[in-house]
């Protein structure tokens, strides 16, 4: 693993990150027989919900990521989707099936897959420095380097000057800015992020894309990011997994080899996400009417 | 700011210039009513000779003992009662019920127990405060966002780690309140406890005031107890909750 320090790519600006004969392409070669960074076999999970009725969230999901990979998930809400992030990172155990992170089975957190809550869940009693090191000072990392590592990975997302202040302090994108880096602090194989840029405007949310894409290929970590917006998983992902309405099974996956960097506006990236779409509508629909249902019920 | 001060000075002058023509008027003798020269020198006087200082000393050694020990008492008690259905059904609502009996209710119970003791002094302080600093942490645990805990725990806090470095200053919001609570039950059932015996401490010198007739030194004192609860209050208390806005924004635990 290499630290931000050593990585020449980290110098680099954002807008010309594209063009840098530094750069190593990281879409793999197709040839290329790497093992699976990550495999999921068989994932089922259920909950029971208050009047005692098993509720199947995820029934058989089989995935495999290569390492460097950038998968997006995209289904309806309630297909489950934040329960597989939740299960890839250990807080939650599957009912059934195995993940294996390089061919060892997963069972509990652990630094090396990092979850980007929705609500960040970022330590208001800390600042922002102390937020990004926290991984690190758990691990035992003496004060002297984990400082330099955090201000790395600060510089990193543009955040090199706000180190001292405190989280309600920030704006919302400079939040999430800080979740990357707290999360990338740790230096995981596995990044998991749980529809990280819902609540932001657009502005901020194009520049965060910009952002994740370069730092991800500037870090070569494996990326599975879940999302409902489909432009978003067209515009980032190397492919895109559709879930279906509860239970949420895998529908469809979508290759996206478009090149890099990419924008919200490309007409690739309309035309694959209008694609998507078309496949996600009637998911969509299955969970409108299921909202419907409940409304009426509970009437 | 300004206004408000000066509304205060003026309100405790006309308390003070009633107190001195009431006093003046001699209606009923210094035992019954000490005039303010009285009180300021039984004041100066209880400094002179080191007997406040020394009550001063003890109460807060006592105080900082019980207390310190109903906050960690408190805290393991209040996390397990929130971590466990079964004893917020049992203890929780015992807890709750026996928030409603005054403290000094224990001192009779605690002087067969321990005696004339120090520990019976103690024992009284701790049930004092404890309950508050309990029932506030265990809420405190309940309506903390999950999030913390789940966010700590991916970033390698376990055990001691997770509930030092999060659940702890994740649930201070929560807590303060019960904190401040028990921080005042604490010092009220303190003097009351003092009161009993020889014990050295201020409530021992109010009623030694009592037992000589000398209610300049009652006043006294007592104004010495409103002081130093003040004191705690605005140094402690007040800093804490400062400290907390400052990093939190501005409604902590709204």
């Amino acid at each position: 693993m290499t630290s931000p320090a050593q990585h020449p790519a980290i110098q680099r600006d954002l807008e010309d990150g594209s063009r840098s004969p530094l750069q190593v392409p990281n879409a793999a070669p197709a040839l290329a027989p790497l093992p699976p960074k990550l495999s999921l076999r068989g994932i089922s999970r259920n909950f029971r919900n208050s009047n005692q009725h098993d509720l199947l969230a995820l029934e058989r999901i089989d995935l495999q990521v290569r390492p460097g990979e950038f998968v997006c998930v995209v289904g309806p809400s309630g297909c489950g989707k934040s329960t597989l992030l939740h299960l890839i990172a250990g807080l939650a155990q599957p009912s059934a099936g195995t993940v294996l992170l390089d061919g060892r089975p997963v069972d509990g957190p652990d630094t090396g897959r990092i979850l980007i809550f929705q609500d960040l869940g970022l330590f208001p009693w800390l600042t922002v420095i102390q937020n990004v090191e926290f991984g690190l000072r758990m691990a035992g990392v003496p004060k002297p380097e984990r400082r330099f590592r955090s201000r790395n990975y600060l510089r990193l997302v543009h955040l090199g000057e706000f180190e001292d202040s405190y989280i309600h302090q920030l704006s919302g994108g400079m939040r999430q800015r800080v979740a990357l880096a707290r999360a990338l602090a740790t230096e995981p194989d596995v990044l998991l992020m749980d529809e990280p840029f819902a609540a932001l405007d657009a502005q901020t949310r194009d520049l965060l894309h910009d952002e994740l894409e370069r730092i991800w290929r500037e870090t070569g970590r494996t990326i599975i990011f879940v999302t409902h917006n489909v432009r978003e998983a067209a515009r980032l992902g190397d492919r895109v997994l559709l879930l279906t309405f509860r239970p949420g099974r895998v529908k469809r996956e979508f290759t996206i080899d478009l090149p890099r960097p990419r924008h919200l506006e490309d007409v690739e990236v309309a035309r694959t996400a209008r694609d998507i779409l078309d496949e996600l509508r009637d998911e969509i629909n299955k969970s409108r009417e299921a909202e419907y249902r409940h409304d009426k019920t509970s009437r | 700011m300004t206004k408000r001060a000066a509304r205060q000075v003026l309100f405790y002058a006309v308390l003070l210039g009633l107190w001195i023509l009431i006093a003046r008027l001699k209606i009923w003798p210094p035992y019954i009513l000490p005039t303010p020269k009285g009180v300021w020198e039984a004041l100066a006087a209880g400094f002179a000779d080191h007997s406040f200082w020394i009550a001063i000393e003890v109460s807060m050694r006592r105080i900082a003992i019980g207390y310190g020990i109903s906050v960690l008492l408190g805290v393991v008690l209040g996390l397990a009662i929130a971590g466990s259905k079964f004893l917020e059904d049992t203890l929780g609502g015992l807890l709750v019920s026996l928030q409603s009996l005054p403290s000094i209710c224990w001192l009779p119970l605690a002087v067969l127990w321990f005696g004339l003791t120090e520990k019976a002094i103690l024992f009284v302080v701790i049930m004092g405060s404890v309950l508050s600093v309990t029932i506030a942490m265990e809420t405190g645990r309940q309506q903390m966002p999950r999030i913390y805990a789940m966010a700590g725990r991916n970033l390698g806090a376990r055990g001691l780690k997770l509930f030092l470095y999060v659940l702890l200053p994740a649930s201070l919001p929560y807590l303060v309140s019960g904190l401040k609570q028990g921080w005042a039950f604490a010092w009220r059932s303190l003097i009351s406890g003092e009161m009993i015996f020889v014990s050295l401490g201020l409530g021992q010198l109010l009623m030694l005031g009592r037992d000589l007739n000398d209610m300049s030194q009652v006043v006294a004192v007592m104004l010495l107890i409103i002081a130093i609860g003040y004191l705690v209050d605005g140094l402690l208390f007040r800093t804490l909750e400062r400290r907390l806005q400052e990093k939190w924004g501005l409604s902590p635990a709204a």
